[in-house]
């Protein structure tokens, strides 16, 4: 059997049925198997889409995303994909061809060293040099992508070995090699016990809980948890559906622009108990002033997280479904009284109630940008899967498009990825084919990868791009605006498409609204039809995203509205 | 204090690089590294010298342990461990100043391993400050290059470093 297909062959072992990619001289073989093979490939228009495709892919389903490109260019193009899926591991197999073995090194056309390119943004990589270790090293690249704490893996394919003819039998799993690799599952049981008697003696406990929560699929023991415990939850960006934010417990997202009440709760807390987060410079700002008063459990599969940022008093390695379920069993065996802390659950509900998050009405006859979330969220009855861009949109859309599952809002937050949310969009789509997906974009970002409307056309793939159009690249120009006296240094990009045009001149439906009253009408419109479209929603120009706690700043610092 | 962190990992292509980017990316400084094969020809031995102050050496080791081809790392502390570093130092030696060098070799139980008209090279091991202290006392006779291979340590007694 020919190389390239043995690749194909040992993909859909790994249960691959979708490949985002773009083909180029170095991977003809393996698009030539792809010709008549069974695996669907979604042909993007910019590599960059197929990586954020697949990342998307693999947020919405929690199967191993995998992206395919061609060498130099192609592979160059994965990059920032890559880079995106690392910083908020998110599990991915990247496969780039390469240059024959003979013109490696030797500057050759199309040749980048896309393994060197790429080694501080992958979880590991192999340059395949003997055609016979491929299926050894694919079942090790899915291994290592999905398991501990997951990650991007990159396979860079010289195009003479795709060509070579070996043997393969399907039924022969080749054993895998990787003598360094431990993934730590079960939690220390001495360690579990000791972060249940702090929990039993706290009187001021938040529980904080990131994309960690998502990707161990521990949503439901952390919900048992909390509710066990009476604890108040928020979640980081990438946690978001963690923990349903409709649920009474639930103090929505904190750090930078995260409700006053879970960032007012964390700088009195008496106990932080961390899960799957990395205490991230967007959520604690000054280390030295984030949760003064607290002593943190942090439980998180990765221990170099572990004490990186912050002091921890019990730190806990292992998966967070497995933790999780190990710390309820501890509590419940100390028979906690639900009312031990009754005055920090009044103090959070007089926080909530004060200084609630708010959707300001609009003055003139605009509509106001987080009115427009919340008007998508009152449609879709919070039931959509939400993709978002990156930048003023995307924090209005972790404020006020309440989460009530995992993976089903899916953001750029580690690299904070401008043009992540439509390709990612596409590839959540092709997981949940029967789910109404939304892009909630930034005209900034949205143009950013806006190529891909035809992939989302040519699959009718029906993602709704919703842009809340200010025409500025709004986070930039509101630090401008607060820290930089007003000069919007190139920011205002008032020079952009006829965003109705441009659907339409790729054969999707195209909307525009500008006015409250219409919001909803069109909305619904769009939404209800059958493929893509884009709805162009003219926002309050200058509005801006609050609270906000200044970049290295403390809850001090919170500026709760316009100033 | 300087700590010798014995790395070993899989003996395979671009180890190294995923090592050394590994510390350039979290600002992390090497003092010095000496990378070799071991008696099992598929793993090769890094011994990583890093200086506590300027690294969180938990930090260091969690981070390199996350490296799929990194297999053990041991934190070898300086009382419990055999350290040795080789020097080759090229030193100006005329008729008059031959003999002083000769004296401070011999002192040091270094040797002259090449001479020449107006050179020496004197070769020595021993431990960091041993090195560091001959190169101090050959200094003042001109020294015209020096090559240390960095520090080496093993383990005492029956345990395997």
């Amino acid at each position: 059997m020919k190389a390239s297909k043995v690749i194909l062959e040992a993909l859909k072992r790994e249960g691959v049925d979708t490949i985002f990619g773009f083909p180029g001289g170095q991977v003809i073989p393996l698009y030539d198997a792809l010709y008549d093979s069974d695996i669907r490939h979604i042909l993007v228009r910019h590599e960059q889409g197929a990586g954020h495709a697949a990342d998307g892919y693999a947020r919405a389903s929690g199967k191993v995303g995998v992206c395919l490109a061609t060498s130099g260019p192609g592979a160059t193009n994965l990059v920032t994909a890559i880079a995106n899926a690392y910083m908020d591991s998110i599990p991915m197999v990247a496969i780039t061809g390469q240059v024959s073995r003979h013109l490696l090194g030797l500057d050759s056309f199309q040749e980048a060293d896309i393994t060197g390119i790429t080694l501080p943004i992958v979880k590991h990589s192999y340059l395949v040099k003997d055609a016979e270790t491929l299926p050894r090293i694919i079942r090790e690249a899915f291994h290592i992508a999905s398991t501990g704490r997951p990650g991007p893996v990159l396979i860079d394919v010289p195009v003479d070995v795709t060509k070579e003819d070996m043997e393969f039998d399907p039924a022969f799993i080749p054993a895998m090699d990787l003598p360094g690799y431990k993934t730590n599952l079960k939690g220390h049981p001495k360690q579990t016990k000791e972060a249940a008697r702090l929990i039993a003696g706290a009187e001021r406990p938040v529980i904080y809980a990131g994309g960690g929560i998502i990707s161990a699929g521990a949503s439901e023991e952390l919900r048992n948890l909390a509710i066990y415990g009476h604890i108040p939850v928020t979640t980081t960006l990438t946690g978001k559906g963690g923990f349903p934010e409709d649920h009474e417990l639930s103090m929505g997202m904190l750090g930078m622009h995260g409700t006053q009440y879970a960032n007012y709760a964390i700088s009195k807390a008496d106990l932080i108990i961390a899960v799957g987060v990395r205490f991230d410079d967007r959520v604690t700002g000054n280390l030295a002033t984030f949760a003064p008063e607290a002593r943190f459990i942090h439980v998180d599969q990765d221990p170099a997280e572990i004490a990186k940022n912050v002091a921890v008093d019990v730190p806990i390695v292992g998966d967070a479904k497995k933790v999780l379920a190990a710390l309820l069993v501890e509590v419940k065996n100390l028979d906690l009284s639900p009312d031990r802390h009754v005055a920090w659950m009044e103090q959070v509900e007089t926080w909530k109630r004060d200084h609630p998050l708010v959707v300001r009405d609009s003055d003139d006859g605009e509509i106001m940008p987080e009115a427009a979330i919340a008007k998508i969220w009152e449609v879709t009855r919070g039931e959509a899967v939400v993709c978002t861009e990156v930048g003023q949109h995307q924090m209005w859309a972790a404020q006020h498009y309440l989460s009530r599952y995992p993976r089903r809002f899916i953001t750029s937050g580690g690299l904070g990825t401008m043009g992540f949310g439509f390709p990612a969009a596409i590839g959540a789509q092709v997981a949940c084919p029967g789910s109404l997906v939304l892009d909630i974009a930034g005209d900034g970002s949205f143009q950013m990868t806006l190529q891909e409307l035809a992939t989302a056309v040519q699959y009718n793939l029906p993602v709704k791009v919703c842009i809340i159009n200010n025409q500025y690249l709004g986070m930039v120009r509101q630090w401008q605006e607060l820290f930089w006296d007003k000069r919007y240094s190139n920011t205002c990009i008032e020079c952009q498409p006829d965003f109705v045009k441009l659907a339409d001149a790729y054969g999707a439906e195209g909307h525009r609204v500008a006015r409250p009253d219409d919001l909803e009408e069109v909305l619904r419109l769009a939404f209800a039809s059958e493929g893509p479209a884009i709805i162009d929603i003219r926002v309050k120009r200058e509005a801006n995203v609050f609270p906000m706690i200044p970049a290295g700043g403390s809850v001090h610092d919170m500026m709760e509205r316009e100033p | 204090m300087k700590h010798a962190l014995s790395v070993l990992v899989e003996n395979k292509p671009g180890v190294l690089t995923r090592v050394s980017g590994l510390f350039a990316r979290r600002g992390f400084n090497i003092d010095s590294l000496v990378v070799a094969e071991t008696e099992n020809p598929r793993v090769s031995r890094m011994t990583i010298t890093v200086n506590e102050q300027d690294n969180p050496v938990e930090q260091v080791t969690k981070q390199l342990h996350k490296l799929i081809n990194v297999l053990k790392i041991t934190d070898l502390d300086p009382a419990g461990s055999v350290e040795r570093e080789l020097l080759l130092i090229k030193v100006k030696a005329d008729a008059a100043t031959r003999s002083d060098i000769m004296q401070i070799v011999e002192i040091f139980r270094a040797k002259i391993v090449d001479v020449a008209p107006e050179v020496l090279i004197v070769e020595m091991t021993g431990t960091r400050e041993k090195v560091s202290a001959l190169m101090e006392l050959l200094a003042p006779f001109g020294v015209v290059e020096l090559m240390r291979t960095g520090r080496i340590a093993m383990s005492r007694g029956k345990r395997a470093t």
